[in-house]
């Protein structure tokens, strides 16, 4: 039955992204391309691989979406001209396409329990984390502790991408020729939405902050919280307006936040060194390692949901607030 | 806590938990000088790693204190000591002879965040440079990567932002290939230490999904290393990026694709996959070989200095790979000490560029035309840095050339045309050099052009410091090469 499910998603999936690429118009890419990361994380969900599903959903389908609209704003709706040099692009792409699917010749079926990653590191995954994190969620102990360095990076990519954007769009802007037109105040004059909306705002944010508390026993954690959360909080400025929301978040808090959060994750690790063991080692933290494993990944997931909100709204306003 | 175990986290975690704290301090000189001050004390942390790891210390550390392969393992041996020392150190030289060059290029209420991203920059790049987890890898360079086009994207000049937009697709499309690569490493082996990886890759190592990911791997770091012909996207990025950030950025942002290149190859693939050392030499010699003698030729017909030296560098990384691709101690061993000097080197130039450009309208040759009359100790750092370019003797550009043609002799009949190659190329040099250094002593300055007075002092200081080991490395290369000796010992030791 799976089978039948994923042909039939890899076969939408395929037909969008073809469709992405041959569309002129960038609003309908965009709008295929949140219907991509939709298909994506469904994909991803059949996999059993719920994070990750659950992180594509909002960030992919969500947040994405939202800035690439935004630039959109700033630039024009088609396509202007087409590149050249077609040909040897498909040629590379066709390449590659081939030499991935020879790829595919000698690999483990789809779920064998006897495939390789299933039987080096997974396996002491599993038996141990019970015992030395004692948290349910063994991805939560992966991605948190075991390899907490490689999501400390991730964190501080997403400060990267944050302050590129801020530091390229804070350049004073041409001398514009032609005035624009007035910005719109929002969807204030659309009834219908804003009161559907202003009804989700409150639920969507309520659940961000349960999936940012309830990462250690279900799906979810600090990359997704943040992302959720960042969704409501742009519903709310697309419904009450830029100023409305700068107004009650303002920017320099939302930068605050995302150094806040990268620097609290750093500094759980230093207190990891400074308390005689490795730099994350959370196990110090507390007299009784298991413990100290739990609060040191609860500590560092706040982080990563603080900085990776602030920076979704922060790289938002960039965009919807340059006029 | 030990500090000397702690030593090469720290390398690390000093710079990338500073760009925070960077990003919110107000006025600018207080933005560059604790940019400095993580940048200098990562150069600390280098040096004191680099002469622990000449005295045979071996510096390994565990993320979390999890063994390996569970968690992430940094593992530091001679090669990454050679790495980390270029990484913190062009970015140190870069920093304290390039603040005013940046002060002249980006707005002030700017300067934080892009002291920001330097930070970012130096420690995905050193990241890099110390893991031995190859996803681990992927992380940081996304890091260094996305901080490099914020960097290079800062130059005044509008032609920066379609140049960074070319480097941003090219080094997406490197780093999602490397990436294929490990994925389907890991499919096969279960694993993403590379210690691990090594062992484990062995009995699966003739099938399908290692070979195609030796190649993503392979296409995908030469296209982050600018391996001729990969390398469209380096001239203009070099070329457009503030002064500054193209002397840390062509000092190592392209070794440290090599050296990922040549870790993952020698260590994962030469024992495990039958002929390897062969595909490996029958690919990248010939590209070697005409990275040196096309963008030599390249550089000796450009008119825009920044340019010319950009294709100087492709040159530059054709040399490390003809050492490297004779897969042998020998070449190894020129190719790795060939990275450490052409840093010097390019580090030296870049940083004459800089002082250049605070005078200077254009960098165009005919904008510098009779520039040494005005400036003599720039342009005299500039010839010292141009020498060693070159090779000649008595500057540390010779010693790796030297090695390098002892090696290519060691090859026999191909060695002869192999020599005649890189005569040809540093003849090329000689032309590109002469070209930069006729038109700023032996012509005369544009007519009705304000004299240019000479370079800020501190300026000055540092380029010529850089100018200076560029003599003392080509005298007592005794560090860069037993490192890179050690280095290529330890390479080659994975071999059958």
């Amino acid at each position: 039955m799976i089978i039948v499910f994923a042909v039939f998603l890899l076969t939408l999936l395929v037909i969008t992204a073809v469709a992405v690429v041959r569309t002129e118009n960038l609003f309908v890419a965009v709008m295929l391309m949140a219907i991509f990361s939709l298909l994506m994380a469904a994909n991803f969900f059949i996999l059993d691989a719920a994070d990750v599903a659950l992180t594509e959903a909002a960030v992919g389908a969500g947040v994405t979406t939202v800035i690439f609209l935004g630039a959109l704003a700033l630039t024009a709706e088609k396509e202007r001209s087409r590149l050249t040099g077609r040909g040897l692009a498909l040629g590379v792409v066709a390449v590659t396409v081939l030499v991935l699917i020879y790829a595919t010749f000698d690999k483990p079926r789809l779920g064998d329990p006897e495939a390789p990653v299933h039987q080096h590191v997974a396996p002491w995954y599993l038996e141990q984390t019970p015992e030395l994190i004692g948290i349910p969620n063994v991805v939560t102990a992966v991605l948190a502790s075991y390899r907490g360095y490689d999501t400390l990076g991730e964190v501080f990519v997403v400060f990267a991408a944050c302050i590129g954007v801020l530091f390229l769009l804070g350049a004073p802007p041409p001398k514009r020729t032609t005035p624009r037109p007035a910005a719109t105040s929002g969807l204030r004059h659309h009834l219908v939405p804003q009161v559907v909306g202003r009804l989700l705002v409150p639920f969507i944010v309520l659940f961000g902050l349960y999936v940012q508390f309830h990462g250690e026993y279900g799906p979810g954690g600090g990359f997704q919280a943040g992302a959720i959360i960042a969704t409501g909080l742009i519903l709310h400025a697309l419904l009450e307006g830029e100023k409305a929301s700068i107004r009650a978040i303002p920017r320099g808090a939302l930068f605050g936040m995302v150094v806040g959060g990268a620097l609290l994750y750093g500094f759980v690790g230093v207190l990891g060194m400074l308390l005689g063991g490795n730099f994350l080692d959370y196990s110090v933290l507390h007299s009784d390692p298991v413990k100290g494993q739990q609060y040191g990944i609860i500590a560092i997931e706040a982080g990563v949901g603080i900085a990776v909100c602030g920076a979704l709204m922060s790289i938002f306003h960039a965009f919807a607030a340059r006029d | 806590m030990n500090l000397t175990e702690q030593l090469v986290a720290l390398q690390i975690v000093v710079p990338l938990l500073s760009a925070p704290v960077v990003a919110l301090l107000r006025p600018r000189w207080l933005a560059w000088a604790a940019t400095t001050a993580a940048s200098a004390t990562a150069f600390a942390i280098a040096i004191a790693i680099a002469l622990g790891v000449r005295e045979g210390r071996a510096f390994g550390y565990q993320m979390g204190s999890w063994p390996a392969p569970y968690g992430i393992e940094l593992a530091v041996d001679p090669f990454s000591a050679v790495l980390l020392l270029i990484i913190t150190g062009a970015s140190t030289f870069a920093l304290l002879g390039g603040r005013l060059s940046v002060d002249t290029q980006i707005e002030q209420q700017r300067q934080p965040l892009f002291y920001a991203a330097w930070l970012l920059g130096l420690a995905g790049l050193a990241g890099i440079a110390a893991s031995a987890d190859a996803f681990n890898i992927f992380v940081f360079m996304e890091i260094s990567s996305l901080a490099s086009y914020v960097l290079i994207a800062g130059g005044p000049d509008r032609r920066a932002l379609p140049s960074v937009f070319k480097y941003l697709i090219m080094g997406t499309v490197g780093a999602t290939f490397y990436l294929i690569g490990v994925g389907l490493i890991y499919m096969m082996t279960g694993t993403l230490n590379l210690a691990d990886m090594e062992l484990r890759i062995h009995e699966v190592g003739d099938q399908s999904p290692i070979l195609v990911a030796a190649g993503f791997i392979t296409v995908g770091l030469a296209l982050k290393a600018a391996v001729f012909p990969l390398h469209a996207w380096l001239p203009n990025a070099y070329t457009y990026a503030p002064h500054a950030v193209t002397v840390f950025l062509a000092a190592c942002a392209t070794k440290v694709a090599l050296y990922i290149l040549l870790r993952f190859d020698f260590v994962v693939f030469q024992q495990n996959l039958i002929g390897h050392d062969v595909k490996f030499s029958y690919f990248l010699m010939p590209l070697a070989v005409l990275a040196i003698l096309v963008a030599s030729g390249m550089a000796a017909f450009e008119r825009n200095l920044k340019r010319l030296l950009a294709y100087s560098s492709v040159a530059q990384i054709g040399y490390i790979m003809l050492g490297a691709s004779l897969v042998n101690h020998a070449g190894l061993t020129a190719s790795i000490v060939h990275i450490f000097n052409h840093s010097l080197a390019k580090g030296t130039l870049f940083l004459a560029v800089a002082c250049l450009a605070m005078r200077l309208d254009s960098l165009r040759l005919d904008g510098i035309a009779g520039a040494a009359r005005n400036m003599p100790w720039t342009m005299a750092a500039f010839v010292v840095g141009g020498l060693s370019l070159i090779g000649i003797p008595g500057t540390a550009g010779f010693i790796s050339k030297w090695y390098l043609i002892a090696a290519v002799l060691g090859e026999g009949p191909l060695g002869f045309l192999l020599v005649a190659a890189i005569v040809i190329s540093s003849l090329l040099a000689v032309v590109y050099v002469w070209r930069v250094v006729e038109t700023a002593y032996f012509q005369s300055p544009p007519d009705g052009a304000v004299p240019a007075r000479e370079a800020p002092p501190e300026m000055l200081i540092l380029t010529w410091t850089a100018a200076l080991l560029n003599v003392y490395f080509g005298f007592a290369s005794d560090l860069p090469l037993s490192l890179s000796s050690a280095a290529s010992a330890l390479l080659m030791g994975h071999l059958p």
